[in-house]
């Protein structure tokens, strides 16, 4: 044990000699960890999430395409595969039981040469085979009817209706408030450090003391196999692969009536034209693999590779549009994922792996661990009392200029402009810290607020100030993305 | 829907100037439409003097040149000036939409004027590479932060583009005791004024590199360093010539472009009694120009309202 370990050890068993055991404990809570969170908090169970950064969805959950995969581009006997198509159906419901926008656009499968059209009869027949529904080929004259600004080098394409859009996110954010609210308790800045197994409990110690768990879940997205091998699983590795996305002007929202693929590769479904649940259209994502897990730095040959690839798929987008970019990290280990409980540490269980489509595969994946957690002995009792839904955040650039009138009506301020690019006003702002925000970043994930295209050049300090004053803390202590990312170094001499 | 003759959006100095033209000549129902909390617009967190040389023939601040605006304003009864109020809505039959804490308005105008200035431009426009870590911030940013909030951005500052809201920055910065680590230009010529590179850089002995770019930042939570390469003559990177700037915080300061979102709702299309004037027309290097500009816009305007 660490020194550093040993001491908390210490701190916490002098504190407290009964430390609550939790039933789970997952670890991360990214779009994964909160959907089995969520899950399991319908029955009769202790839960807890413990997650290392400032708030949920700062992991690989917050970059990505967000796009809620019909299921086309998998092995017919791959896990992810069978787990993408069932996710699919049931993100619907919960995104509807949530209040999260999900929006049916479609994708189209690109086929640029007669050869590449002779590859989507293969793409169908395993899709098929997974039970992806409604697929079709279209040629020519349905793309130019339906896709008006596809290249005409385009010469058909595989149609998959279910492919849908979502705020990766706020769908992670809606996750964990509902599983807040039915119970689970949500530590964030607890950073799992030591995982030891003395008796048949758990001892999770954390940057924030100990906690005690009869059941403990991996869900540590790019940090899996850290956690594995603290449990003393040292059989699979994460290999970053990275991803880099450039997101266009709002001005561009209507470039493409459905997402655009073209045919996928060995590795990667390619470079997409991405409609995002924003309306901010997106390019990318590369797939390059790295060593490093915390690289998420974008590229000049990335954004040349990308530019090139999309500007292949519709010829008029231009440089110029582009507003943003990141860099997400794909959690690989191997081609599939691996979910399993690890018999030789009885409780422990391996959410690792979660590559793409994971966003799309996690309600799916949440089911099966939830099975997992039943074979190996936990008992399900429905409560009584589960919150199903959440109410709807709102969001002033989605809604009619009626109902914003009646907003504003009911509260001031919601006429409260604070970010001119996104229209968000003070009150969204202040909602969004309510129900849990606490960094800059936080805010902008939420509201959209310094997201657009001045990038936050306006409305910095005046956000800085509203969330220094709900928070009751000094404008020097806000930061973007939790301790240490202070915005600013300090005050003036003046 | 409420009807107005005349309504100018925008309170800055354009927008005032426009609104004083306007009543001067001859316009007796004019709305003035500004987002912030006070008229001014950027002049407001402008402390520093170089304003009114050729207006005033004076050497004034940013906020004593708008203060003369503001003033006159006050004294005129047919200019009503409507704060917090923020336009999102511009048709071709002249009709705007606008929200304010409390109520959203629509207003159907004779003439209106768009003066809604300019914005910089982000790193993103010129894409640089690398890490979004905190300490990123456009020179208008660390401006506000630092004279109208009272906070310092960054102790090590590397600045991005020598305009002249960079040049003056580092100076700003220098001033509270930051260090100024360099100013990266991507040009063979700085992008400001003269008089800016003088008592901005050269009398502060401030590093400046032209013919440089930043070729990445780097830092997981905060700033850390940026890399730095000399360019050839297509602003490419030349190889080799690549060193590091260690820094907590990377100012860019690429240049400002007309904020003409609204107008574009127009599509274009011409719309007569539809006028536009100062920075978001085309960019000035000077507030005096802008003031000359929008002076002639609200003429324009009230003779277009006279001749209904
Ligand atoms: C560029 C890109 C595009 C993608 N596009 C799509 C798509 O369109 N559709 C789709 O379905 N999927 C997509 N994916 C995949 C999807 O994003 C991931 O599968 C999914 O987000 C993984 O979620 P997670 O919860 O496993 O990981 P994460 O979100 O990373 O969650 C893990 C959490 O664990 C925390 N953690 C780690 N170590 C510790 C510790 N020691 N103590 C406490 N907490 C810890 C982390 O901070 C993190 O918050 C994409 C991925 C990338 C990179």
């Amino acid at each position: 044990m660490s020194t550093f370990a040993k001491k908390l050890l210490i701190v916490c068993l002098d504190r407290d000699l009964t430390l609550p055991i939790y039933d789970v404990i997952i670890i991360g809570g990214g779009i994964v960890g909160t959907s089995i969170a969520r899950e399991l908090s319908r029955y009769k169970l202790n839960i807890a999430i413990l997650e290392k950064e400032a708030e949920p969805a700062f992991g690989v959950s917050k970059s990505n395409s967000g796009i809620i995969h019909p299921g086309t581009q998998n092995p017919p006997s791959s896990l992810k595969g069978r787990l993408c198509v069932q996710g699919n159906i049931l993100t619907r419901k919960i995104a509807r039981e949530l209040g999260v926008d999900l929006q049916e656009t479609g994708e189209l499968i690109v086929a640029f040469s007669e050869e590449e059209a002779g590859r989507l009869e293969a793409i169908k027949k395993n899709a098929v085979l997974l039970g992806v529904p409604g697929l079709k080929i279209v040629g020519r004259s349905w793309l130019k009817v339906n896709e008006p600004n596809l290249s005409p080098e385009a010469i058909a394409a595989l149609y998959a209706p279910t492919a849908g859009i979502i705020s990766p996110y706020r769908m992670v954010y809606a996750l964990s408030e509902n599983a807040a609210k039915n119970d689970v308790g949500i530590y964030t800045l607890t950073e799992v450090k030591q995982i030891q197994r003395p008796k048949a409990i758990f001892e999770v110690v954390t940057t924030k003391g100990m906690f005690q768990t009869k059941y403990l879940i991996n869900a540590a997205g790019l940090f899996a196999d850290r956690i594995s091998q603290m449990a003393g699983i040292d059989d699979f590795k994460i290999m970053p692969r990275k991803g880099e996305e450039f997101l266009l002007d709002k001005k561009r929202e209507h470039l493409s009536n459905h997402l655009l693929f073209p045919l996928p590769s060995a590795t990667s479904k390619g470079i997409l034209v991405i409609k995002t649940a924003d309306g901010n259209p997106m390019i990318g994502p590369t797939a390059e693999d790295t060593d490093d897990n915390e690289d998420t730095a974008t590229s000049d040959e990335g954004f040349k590779k990308v530019l090139l690839a999309a500007r292949r798929m519709i010829p008029s987008i231009s440089e110029a549009d582009i507003i943003a970019y990141f860099a997400g990290l794909r959690p690989v280990a191997g081609d599939d994922f691996i979910i399993r409980h690890e018999d030789k540490v009885p409780g422990f269980i391996n959410v690792a792996g979660i590559q793409s489509p994971g966003l799309t595969a996690a309600p799916a994946i949440a089911l099966m661990v939830a099975g997992i957690l039943k074979e190996q002995g936990l008992a399900f009792k429905k409560k009584l009392l589960f919150h199903g839904r959440r109410q709807k955040s709102v969001h002033l650039f989605a809604l009619t200029f009626s109902k914003t009138s009646k907003l504003i009506k009911k509260d001031a301020s919601y006429g409260d402009i604070v970010c001119r690019c996104e229209m968000v006003s003070a009150k969204e702002v202040k909602d969004a810290i309510r129900r849990g925000a606490s960094t800059m970043d936080g805010i902008k994930f939420r509201t959209r607020a310094q997201a657009g295209r001045c990038h936050g050049s306006f409305c910095t300090t005046r956000i800085m100030k509203i969330l220094a004053e709900e928070k009751n803390k000094a404008l020097t202590a806000v930061t973007k993305k939790g301790s240490g990312s202070e915005i600013v170094k300090g005050e003036t001499r003046s | 829907m409420i009807k107005r003759d005349l309504v100018i959006v925008g309170g800055g100095p354009a927008g005032m100037a426009a609104a004083i033209s306007a009543h001067e000549n001859g316009s007796k129902d004019i709305l003035l439409l500004e987002r912030d909390q006070y008229l001014g617009g950027i002049l407001n967190q402008c402390i520093h003097t170089g304003f009114g040389l050729e207006y005033f023939k004076e050497v004034l601040t940013g906020p004593e040149y708008a203060s003369r605006f503001i003033e006159k304003i006050k004294d005129i009864p047919n200019i009503e000036v409507s704060l917090k109020s923020f336009v999102v809505k511009l048709t071709t039959g002249k009709e705007l939409t606008f929200l304010k804490p409390g109520c959203l308005t629509q207003v159907r105008a004779k003439a209106i004027i768009m003066a809604t200035g300019c914005r910089e431009k982000t790193r993103e426009m010129v894409h640089i590479a690398g890490f979004r870590p905190a300490g990123i911030f456009s020179a208008g940013l660390a401006q506000k932060l630092i004279n109208i909030e009272g906070l310092l951005p960054g102790k090590e500052v590397v600045i991005v583009g020598s305009g002249d809201i960079g040049l003056i920055m580092a100076r700003r910065f220098r001033l509270e005791g930051a260090s100024v680590k360099a100013v990266i230009e991507i040009k063979k010529t700085s992008r400001g004024l003269i008089r800016n590179v003088a008592q901005c850089i050269e009398d502060f002995d401030i590093p400046f590199y032209l013919s440089h770019k930043i070729t990445k930042i780097y830092g997981k939570d905060r700033v850390e360093k940026v890399s730095v390469s000399r360019v050839d003559d297509a602003f490419n990177a030349i190889l080799g010539s690549e060193f590091d700037i260690a820094c907590d915080t990377v100012l860019i300061s690429v240049g400002l472009i007309p904020e003409n979102e609204l107008l574009e709702m127009t599509r274009g299309a011409s719309v007569p009694g539809l006028f536009v004037c100062g920075n978001s027309l085309k960019v000035y290097d000077v507030v005096d120009s802008v003031t000359k500009d929008s002076i002639e816009a609200g003429r324009v305007a009230a003779e277009y309202l006279k001749g209904l």
